[in-house]
């Protein structure tokens, strides 16, 4: 990393840090239960949901695991499991 | 003809800061620092000012609006006292480090528990780590000079740290004084626009402060506390250019007064030296060596000044306007770290005075002179500071 002036770097670069590694809890998406309500979008804390087509997937490349999407799911579709790794 | 005019403290210091027509200004009102920016909010009102007035909810927020108004590349300004300077204190460690040259008025007042309105240092002391740069002023003149300095100071490319001009509340923010101003031509001569190597701009988004693993950390601190060291040169000389422009010269990173041949030096900051300086000329009359060495740049610390101006006198009498609790005054602590240890060094001794107001007056210093003589004489430096006109009788 190179010494910038008040570290000032390209915006956009946390994008180069996969934060999905810290993750020890795992999201998994039921997709017969979800109703599209996009509230795991809203609410997570990393903007780790997509809105893929008519699915909602998860980015495990930034999903820290904080499991705010499975405990706001109002159609309980959204479990956590253990990471294997 | 020059505009000469009696004024109040904290008017002297709206306008200077006025005359370096910054761009955007947030502050929340406290005392004694109030009457600033109350000056600032109506000539922004009254259009006599055209630089944004940003009204906040609290001191943390004015600091972090002047620090986003400075990456955005606006001169940026504001001001606050004791508690409302503690609550910056989180956002100026980021703008020092971001390399934000904003300025601010750190108006001196003590630090609550016990509550207390009146001056001492506890409050800027206790900021003298973040990397911003200090100021301390004696008079409401230097306060309105070294403001316009703060600026230039702040922005130069070489330094590009915020800029604190510290001024006792009360003493010099609601006394008023003669005052001699600039006209806004010299001022706009002086202090060229704030052009930044970067600013945001939403078409190129860039990132301040980022992320710094531990295997560059150190370096960016390091470049930080090189800025403020390397920077020493460059403040005297932008102080002496605008002493060159006013007439007015208050001796550059520290005011040594009647040091030539003193062999008693009391050093202090702030508006307590104009005591001291009586009291110095005083005890002259005397036929006593005594002299004072005012620390007007405190961060970075002029060591090699100091130095300078005291390595030939046998004893060194700080004057702490704060304490560092279970240590000693901070100002005594720097002193000694560069004046203890070297060959020939004086004996330096640290007196802990005027907290939460109590006045240093000429009976105070010349306790300190008496002290420091009679230390010096029986060889015995004291394990601990010692505290001017403590009443031991109070004290559970």
């Amino acid at each position: 990393m190179k010494i910038t002036l008040g570290a000032v770097v390209q915006g956009g670069t946390s994008l180069n840090y996969k934060t999905g590694s810290w993750r020890d809890q795992r999201p998994e998406i039921d997709s017969e239960r979800c109703t599209q309500c996009g509230t795991c979008k809203e609410v997570c804390p990393d903007d780790a949901v997509r809105h893929v087509g008519a699915r909602y997937e998860i980015d495990y490349d930034f999903c820290k695991g904080c499991g705010i999407c499975a405990h706001e799911c109002s159609a309980l579709a959204i479990r956590m499991n253990n990471e294997e790794k | 003809m020059a505009d000469i005019r009696v004024v109040e403290g904290s008017e002297a210091v709206a306008l200077a800061v006025k005359a370096c027509r910054p761009d955007v200004i947030a502050a929340y009102p406290i005392s004694p620092q109030t009457h600033i920016v109350e000056t600032l909010a109506r000539m922004a009102a009254d259009g006599e000012l055209n630089s944004e007035y940003v009204r906040v909810e609290s001191e943390f927020s004015a600091a972090s609006v002047v620090s986003g108004a400075s990456a955005a590349g606006s001169r940026s300004y504001t001001a606050s006292a004791s508690q409302g300077l503690l609550l910056m204190t989180e956002v100026l460690y980021a703008s020092a480090g971001m390399r934000l040259p904003f300025v601010i008025t750190g108006v001196n007042r003590s630090i609550s528990a016990p509550i207390n309105i009146q001056v001492d240092h506890q409050d800027t002391i206790s900021l003298r780590d973040t990397g911003v740069v200090q100021l301390y002023v004696e008079s409401a003149q230097e306060a309105y000079d070294m403001h316009i300095a703060a600026f230039k100071i702040a922005e130069d490319p070489s330094i590009m740290l915020p800029v604190m001009v510290c001024m006792d509340g009360w003493v010099l923010t609601h006394s008023y004084e003669r005052v001699e101003f600039l006209d806004s031509k010299a001022v706009d001569a002086f202090l060229p626009l704030f052009k930044p190597e970067h600013y945001l701009v939403p078409a190129d988004p860039k990132t301040w402060g980022s992320y710094a693993e531990g295997d560059v950390l150190m370096e960016f601190k390091y470049s930080i506390h090189k800025a403020m060291i390397a920077g020493k040169p460059r403040i005297r000389e932008i102080m002496n250019e605008l002493a060159t422009l006013t007439g007015r010269d208050y001796g550059g990173l520290v005011d040594a007064y009647r040091t030539g041949d003193a062999e008693v030096i009391l050093v202090a900051m702030g508006s307590m030296a104009g005591t001291i300086k009586d009291e110095v000329d005083a005890l002259r009359k005397e036929g006593k060596k005594v002299g004072l060495i005012r620390i007007r740049c405190y961060r970075p610390f002029p060591h090699e000044e100091i130095w300078a101006a005291a390595h030939r006198a046998k004893v060194v009498a700080v004057l702490d306007a704060n304490v560092s609790m279970g240590s000693e005054g901070a100002v005594g602590l720097d002193v000694k770290s560069k004046l203890c240890g070297r060959p020939g060094g004086p004996m330096v001794l640290d007196f802990i005075a005027g907290l939460g107001g109590r006045e240093v007056n000429s009976t105070a210093v010349r306790t300190i002179v008496d002290c420091a003589e009679r230390l010096l004489s029986a060889n015995a430096p004291p394990a601990e500071a010692v505290w001017i006109d403590l009443n031991p009788a109070l004290v559970p």
